[in-house]
């Protein structure tokens, strides 16, 4: 097995494959580290951790990393919404409607600024309504177009948008600006919880959606396929090992039990996620 | 660690008499007679579960303080929802009996994760006071849940950043976005499209500018609170 001619064949189809390894010197150093002392028989699973660590979406490590995460993400949401309201015209019905979702647009837009501003020269290049594709790839085509197919995009951004921050809360530990993270993941709770009320009230078979997420067995509770992996572990009803259905005697049932705890979504996973409407070469690593 | 009970280092409610003295400068008191009167009493009654009267103490020095706190909360809360879901006012839709039956075990489910994942640490049961809240009436009904719930997303908020164990860091965030999901549909069943409106939020800390929720320190929430609870509640080393 050479290395080097694997590198070389890999090159003929992705050009940037050393700087894409280049920049993971860690990485790097440890995989020629291993070389040494590894077996030949090992190198395979070797190799496939290093070009995991190349090309997958990797969790933010630090306060600067976490806040540019967010920024992109905030970004993702103000031009969903802000081209639904200033683009699509009758998309959304006026009054009740419109007024939300253009509340909603105006938090996201502050979000977005409160952390651009926030970063100051660390913050991440904007993004502009062309770096994304709301449609997915084809997914969701008539997003623009479909009031219903709008909501739904718009559950999972707000769903997804909540388990993000939540994920992040451990970096942030015990700094000021873990409350302002906090203050930001609970507006977009509020604003999941609206956005569930208005898919209940729009879209068909999804009357029963509730404003918190109910149990189902894959943790999807929206009916929507498409956006499993947002709601991946909601099912989840034991917190810190300790079961919450029917605790300490009490009627609290799983459906209850799924409800009373949102969960979190690493970052790696919520790259992979919001990829799915950004275009290249904009996509989060 | 999985849970608190196995923490060698907890000393929830151990406050000796002379730590306490020494305490002193960092009281706040809430309600009733003189802080260090009730401080004593509590200390010296620490195994008497039942705090009528004498009060408790929440003592932020570490993680037990605020997760004793956020339990003093949630037994508030599942207290309020308990009453109204046993009895609803008649005005309630049946999609509005179903949720607040839903929101009623939400909070029965945090207040019960918190006595479990306290354990012995755990403070005693609150003995709430809802006398300002005519159960009867659907807006006086929703008036206080809104308030409630308000409430419980700035206390969250503002109590993260005294975390230390990432692992319950994780879990406040966890029911603090089911407590703000809560907020923002007992808002729209008050007035719909108020889901978020932070400008109505600015005393609990909201930020309408900046897309910020509330958040309070301990001392400002239970000072709100206070007016729902009848035991005395000190708080310590804030």
């Amino acid at each position: 097995m050479n290395i080097v001619n694997i590198l070389e064949e890999i090159e003929k189809v992705d050009g940037e494959i050393y700087e894409r390894l280049s920049p993971r010197r860690a990485a790097m150093k440890d995989f020629f580290n291993m070389g040494k002392k590894v077996s030949l028989a090992a190198l395979p699973l070797a190799l496939g951790s290093m070009f995991q660590k190349a090309y997958g979406q990797t969790n933010p490590a630090n306060v600067n990393e976490v806040l540019n995460f967010a920024l992109s993400l905030e970004y993702l949401e103000y031009h969903f919404y802000n081209h639904a309201v200033v683009a699509a015209p009758g998309l959304i019905p006026a009054g009740a409607a419109l007024g939300a979702i253009t509340t909603i647009r105006n938090h996201e837009q502050a979000h977005v600024n409160l952390l651009a501003g926030a970063l100051g020269s660390n913050a991440r290049t904007p993004l502009a309504y062309t770096d994304f594709d709301f449609t997915a790839g084809g997914g969701f085509a008539d997003v623009y177009t479909n009031y219903q197919t709008f909501l739904k995009v718009a559950l999972a951004f707000e769903d997804t948008g909540v388990r993000a921050y939540k994920g992040q809360a451990p970096i942030l530990k015990g700094m000021p600006v873990l409350t302002t993270a906090l203050q930001i993941h609970a507006v977009e709770a509020r604003h999941a919880s609206h956005i569930r009320q208005m898919v209940a009230a729009n879209v068909t078979g999804a009357s029963g959606l509730k404003p918190w997420i109910a149990y189902t067995a894959n943790g999807n509770d929206t009916g929507v396929a498409a956006v499993n992996a947002v709601y991946a572990g909601e099912q989840n009803t034991t917190i810190a090992g300790i079961q919450i259905t029917g605790i300490n005697g009490s009627a609290v049932t799983q459906t209850h039990a799924a409800e009373s705890f949102d969960e979190f979504l690493t970052g790696s996973d919520v790259k992979k996620i919001a990829n799915l409407f950004i275009k290249d070469p904009n996509k989060l690593s | 660690m999985e849970n608190l009970n196995e923490n060698q280092n907890a000393q929830p409610n151990d406050v000796g008499v002379l730590d306490v003295k020494l305490q002193r400068r960092s009281f706040l008191q809430y309600a009733g007679a003189g802080a260090a009167v009730v401080a004593l009493t509590a200390a010296g009654c620490k195994k008497d579960r039942v705090y009528t009267g004498m009060g408790t103490t929440l003592d932020f020095k570490d993680d037990f303080g605020v997760l004793n706190y956020a339990y003093a909360l949630e037994q508030l809360e599942a207290a309020f929802y308990i009453k109204v879901a046993s009895a609803p006012p008649s005005a309630f839709t049946t999609v509005q009996k179903n949720y607040f039956q839903d929101v009623q075990f939400h909070e029965i489910a945090h207040r019960e994760f918190f006595k479990n994942a306290l354990g012995t640490a755990a403070i005693g049961s609150l003995e709430v006071d809802f006398s300002s809240i005519d159960f009867t009436s659907a807006s006086s009904v929703l008036a206080a849940a809104q308030s409630f719930e308000d409430l419980g997303v700035a206390a969250y908020n503002g109590a993260g950043v005294r975390i230390q164990d990432a692992k319950y860091l994780v879990i406040a965030g966890q029911i603090v976005s089911v407590e703000a999901r809560h907020a923002a549909w007992v808002r729209d069943q008050i007035s719909n499209g108020t889901f978020a409106d932070l400008a109505t939020l600015t005393t609990l800390g909201a930020d309408n500018a900046k897309g910020l929720d509330g958040a309070l320190t301990p001392d400002k929430v239970l000072a709100i609170a206070g007016k729902y609870i009848k035991t005395k509640i000190n708080v310590i080393n804030l």
